[in-house]
């Protein structure tokens, strides 16, 4: 089996299946009420974690691919951020349901009154356009520079999702903080590793974000 | 409020009492409630002591393992199972209380001693959390007026402070700095003396678990929770106000009173509405005072509620 029919029948289902453990442990959970007094505060957090953490995967990719060399890995690139959308629609259904019930009046009130709700609600609007152009398709109608360009928001999606956690808790900021450095360092190895490359010649595609199907 | 001597009814006896009740009857307030009280046969005496009778519908008790096991005590860790999981370490007995300051009666108490010859009753009540959400408690514990007339007073005694106590070996949450320790809060006097502000020695018919305060705590039904302060090992009388700990923290979402109050919001979120534990919809419509408007809110006569929040 060649690397990219591995990537196909045995990488992509695996990390599939992975990647919706969290879901399925959270739904079973809540299910079997073993969520403890306030099951949808827990299951807001974890849905909230884990689309912070799918978001961290993402992010992780095109670093690690720079210093390990290890092509193959951008090929779960999507399917990370996908990840980290659905968890984000997940989070987000929560509070329209049982915290507000659709009360879109509510919701309007906690969007524009309440920073840390108008930093979350605002990061997963921006991933809304880049779920939808992560297929192959929208990449070649965009053009793969033009899609790297929109699919920087990322950057801004996932520093949003941080705030919205460091703006929420009451005390204890040891957690957000570990995101926020986590990021931080992925951000700053895009900055820093292009500039120690640059004097050889830079291949094409290397660039902070290339498109998903480059390397596929 | 009714003072009803101890018994020795279990508490799931309450709740299944409680069914058969048509509760609506008691909505009207304490208008209602004081007339059928004086009547006495139609109020069971276990309503008595929900505050006056404003018992609103759906206030069924919330289960002993759910108030057991969530709630904050950051001494024990910041989430919200942490108190459950950590509380052992605590040792309750023996439980030395100083008393201190505007009184002609200072000194360092044993909790026994001070507990002797005081009439132990059951009040349920509701909590409301700030974060939004509640439970209904039944508690076992006696008016704060009645250990703090023992102490003597004096007229320079305006508010009262009380402290946590702060031992990183017995609770191992204070290694970490979330809070400045030990933790403080404190009421004005006729706040104190008011005969809803309860110090809780236990719960559900028991002695109080570590995680929820042992060996005795606050609980002022009227205010937010973080105002019922837990395993208190300082009583302090003074002439000014002290600074609680939250205030401390952030004096910009978290005031003096803290009482509740769906018109006046946390400023990064809606208090109008609460969860009542474990259900899943925020559809609990807060009520002023946590519904014991009729007993406390002479005690704020003329106060701006939104400017002391």
């Amino acid at each position: 089996m060649s690397l990219s029919q591995w990537v196909r029948r045995v990488g992509k289902p695996v990390a599939f299946a992975v990647s919706l453990i969290p879901f399925v442990m959270l739904a079973s959970s809540l299910y079997l009420g073993r969520l403890g007094a306030n099951p949808i505060e827990e299951v807001t957090h974890r849905t909230g974690d884990w689309t912070l953490i799918f978001l961290l995967i993402t992010l992780a990719i095109t670093p690690i691919r720079k210093l390990t060399g290890v092509g193959v890995v951008v090929q779960f690139r999507r399917m990370a951020g996908l990840f980290a959308f659905f968890y984000a629609v997940v989070h987000f259904s929560i509070y329209l349901v049982f915290d507000h019930f659709f009360a879109l009046a509510a919701i309007v009130e906690d969007v524009t009154q309440r920073p840390y709700v108008t930093v979350g609600f605002t990061s997963l609007v921006l991933l809304i356009p880049l779920a939808i152009t992560s297929t192959k398709g929208w990449v070649k109608r965009l053009g793969g520079r033009r899609w790297t360009r929109l699919h920087q928001l990322i950057y801004v999606a996932a520093a949003g999702g941080v705030m919205h956690y460091l703006w929420l808790v009451k005390a204890d900021t040891r957690r957000p903080v570990v995101f926020g450095l986590i990021l931080v360092a992925l951000l700053g190895l895009r900055l820093w590793r292009p500039r120690q490359r640059r004097r050889p010649k830079e291949a094409p595609g290397t660039g902070p974000a290339a498109p998903l199907t480059r390397s596929g | 409020m009714l003072i009803k001597r101890p018994d020795d009814i279990k508490s799931s006896e309450i709740t299944s009492k409680r069914d058969y009740l048509d509760r609506r009857t008691f909505i009207g307030g304490a208008a209602i409630f004081g007339a059928a009280a004086a009547a006495g046969t139609m109020v069971p005496w276990w309503l008595r002591r929900t505050g006056g009778g404003r018992v609103v519908q759906d206030d069924e008790l919330t289960s002993y393992e759910h108030v057991t096991t969530y709630n904050n005590f950051y001494e024990f860790g910041t989430g919200k199972d942490d108190p459950a999981k950590n509380a052992h370490t605590l040792r309750p007995r023996p439980w030395a209380v100083a008393v201190e300051g505007e009184i002609n009666k200072p000194g360092t108490y044993d909790l026994d001693d001070l507990l002797r010859g005081i009439t132990i009753e059951d009040r349920i009540y509701r909590l409301r959390c700030v974060e939004a959400w509640s439970m209904v408690i039944p508690w076992r514990g006696f008016p704060l007026k009645t250990l703090i007339d023992r102490f003597e007073p004096t007229s320079k005694a305006k508010f009262v402070e009380f402290h946590t106590l702060h031992d990183v070996e017995q609770m191992p949450g204070q290694r970490r700095a979330v809070l400045p320790w030990p933790y403080v809060e404190g009421l004005r006097m006729d706040e104190a003396m008011h005969p809803l502000a309860i110090f809780a020695t236990g719960l559900y018919g028991e002695d109080l678990p570590n995680q929820n305060g042992a060996p005795f705590r606050l609980v002022v039904p009227w205010k937010y929770g973080f105002k019922s302060i837990k395993s208190i090992v300082r009583i302090r009388f003074r002439e000014t106000q002290p600074r609680n700990t939250w205030e401390i923290m952030n004096s910009d979402e978290y005031g003096f009173y803290a009482n509740v109050n769906p018109d006046v919001d946390h400023p990064r979120w809606s208090q109008a509405r609460e969860r009542r534990l474990p259900g899943f919809r925020k559809n609990h419509e807060t009520q002023l005072f946590n519904g014991y408007a009729d007993e406390v809110g002479q005690l704020y006569a003329g106060m701006d509620l939104r400017r002391n929040f």
